[in-house]
């Protein structure tokens, strides 16, 4: 008897640990997503402010490659045809300036703000 | 403007020979002369190479943002456009002595799209061809390490050389790589340094033909569309008597003159794009499909002794 309660229990741990994960990291996951699109050579919205730990997914959206960086090298997309999406977590604080180093007039900012 | 060209034909003392041989060419195409920055009509083409041929001028053809690899709806058949881009200059009367392409060969500077363009361009039966780098062609890892590989072997730098033919003086620049945050395009000051070196002890009356991909004017800032560091590069080039730039990028023919320097922009073989102002971005223009072969082509580029300016036709790939 006392073998089955301990069973059960360890049981009802197992299943209870994978379910409280999954809610919190799906609430995480809808709260620290930030889109930017790129439309018409243009990155929008062109300036935002996220909190740290904030991931930003770029779409590209125009019929023309693409390319994000950062002005100071701390990220660097793939090139991005139409549709590609990059995506970069910011851990630390900061402004991030950004452009396509295909079309360098595009210029964008991500601030990331301590939480 | 078919009206002004045939007014200028009919008041033209022309003879019977080259007359014949205009109106063979009736409908292809126009042959522009720039003066004081307003283009004008002068003469039906095949006139140009005509006197070429005769006049002991340098006659080549330019190629530009053929971009093989693109696919989307601004033209599905990206490298069937080039074919007969090819196909058009193979036709052509009189052989160019060469041809030029001026960057973007490839859409995303992948092998495989730089193997094709390779294989397509291979059918010249003009040659060489002379290539430098759009900003589709320096996507590699290593910016341009493909790209030099199979169009510019032996070349300095990101890709820039120069070469002599006929009398004149060709430089082949690169304005494509390590691009700057809200920037246009950019030579730097390595390759403007190895440009003053270049010219240095050439005579003025030399003819100097420059090549860039992107405009070496700024033609709309907003859209990118010119070079941060152009003017130097011009300041050493406004000693010579005649100098005929050579860009690409915009996918529409823009001419412009300031002093014996010409700018030309050339159509592209892949896809037109909007004038500025005119469209929400430069992206693709989609056009009706039997429009678009009139506003892909190619040009030729004939240089005359004892003339300033360059004479260049346009050859869009299909005549409204």
């Amino acid at each position: 008897m006392t073998r089955f309660c301990l069973r059960g229990v360890s049981l009802a741990v197992v299943l209870m640990v994978p379910v409280v994960e999954f809610s919190l990291s799906a609430s995480a996951r809808a709260a620290d997503i930030m889109e930017v699109h790129v439309d018409n050579f243009t990155f929008s919205p062109q300036a935002i402010t996220v909190p740290k730990g904030t991931t930003v997914v770029w779409i590209n959206r125009d019929d023309t490659p693409h390319r994000i960086v950062a002005v100071k090298n701390q990220f660097k997309s793939p090139v991005l045809d139409t549709d590609e999406t990059f995506r970069w977590t910011f851990a630390e604080p900061g402004t991030y300036a950004y452009f396509c180093s295909m079309h360098p007039h595009m210029t964008g900012t991500v601030t990331v703000a301590a939480k | 403007m078919g009206k002004d060209s045939l007014g200028d034909i009919a008041s033209s003392p022309l003879d019977r020979r080259s007359l014949l041989k205009c109106m063979a060419w009736a409908g292809t195409g126009v042959l522009w002369s720039v003066v004081g920055g307003v283009p004008r009509a002068s003469g039906l083409i095949g006139s140009a190479e005509a006197a070429a041929a005769t006049a002991g001028g340098l006659y080549f053809v330019q190629i530009s943002d053929s971009h093989i690899g693109f696919a989307k709806e601004a033209n599905p058949d990206s490298a069937g456009t080039l074919q007969a881009a090819i196909g058009k200059i193979n036709a052509l009367p009189v052989q160019p002595e060469f041809v030029i392409h001026t960057g973007d060969v490839s859409h995303l500077s992948k092998p495989a799209e730089f193997d094709l363009a390779q294989q397509l361009l291979g059918e010249l039966t003009a040659g060489p061809i002379h290539f430098i780098p759009g900003e589709h062609d320096v996507l590699d890892d290593t910016p341009g390490a493909l790209f030099r590989d199979r169009f510019a072997r032996g070349s300095l730098g990101d890709g820039w050389y120069s070469f002599d033919q006929g009398g004149v003086h060709f430089v082949a620049l690169v304005n494509v790589t390590n691009l700057q945050a809200g920037g246009l395009g950019n030579l730097g000051a390595t390759q403007l340094a190895w440009l003053k070196d270049d010219l240095q002890g050439r005579g003025a009356s030399t003819p100097i033909v420059v090549l860039a991909h992107m405009p070496l004017w700024t033609i709309s800032a907003e859209w990118g569309w010119g070079t941060s560091d152009a003017e130097q590069a011009l300041g050493h080039l406004r000693r010579f008597g005649s100098v005929t730039v050579l860009n690409g990028h915009i996918h529409q023919v823009m001419q412009k003159v300031e002093g014996n320097i010409s700018f030309h922009t050339a159509m592209s073989t892949a896809f037109p794009q909007p004038t500025p102002g005119m469209a929400p971005s430069p992206g693709p223009m989609k056009v009706p499909a039997d429009q678009l072969r009139r506003l892909l082509g190619v040009a030729s580029v004939d240089i005359r002794p004892g003339e300033p300016m360059a004479r260049r036709v346009e050859m869009p790939l299909a005549s409204s």
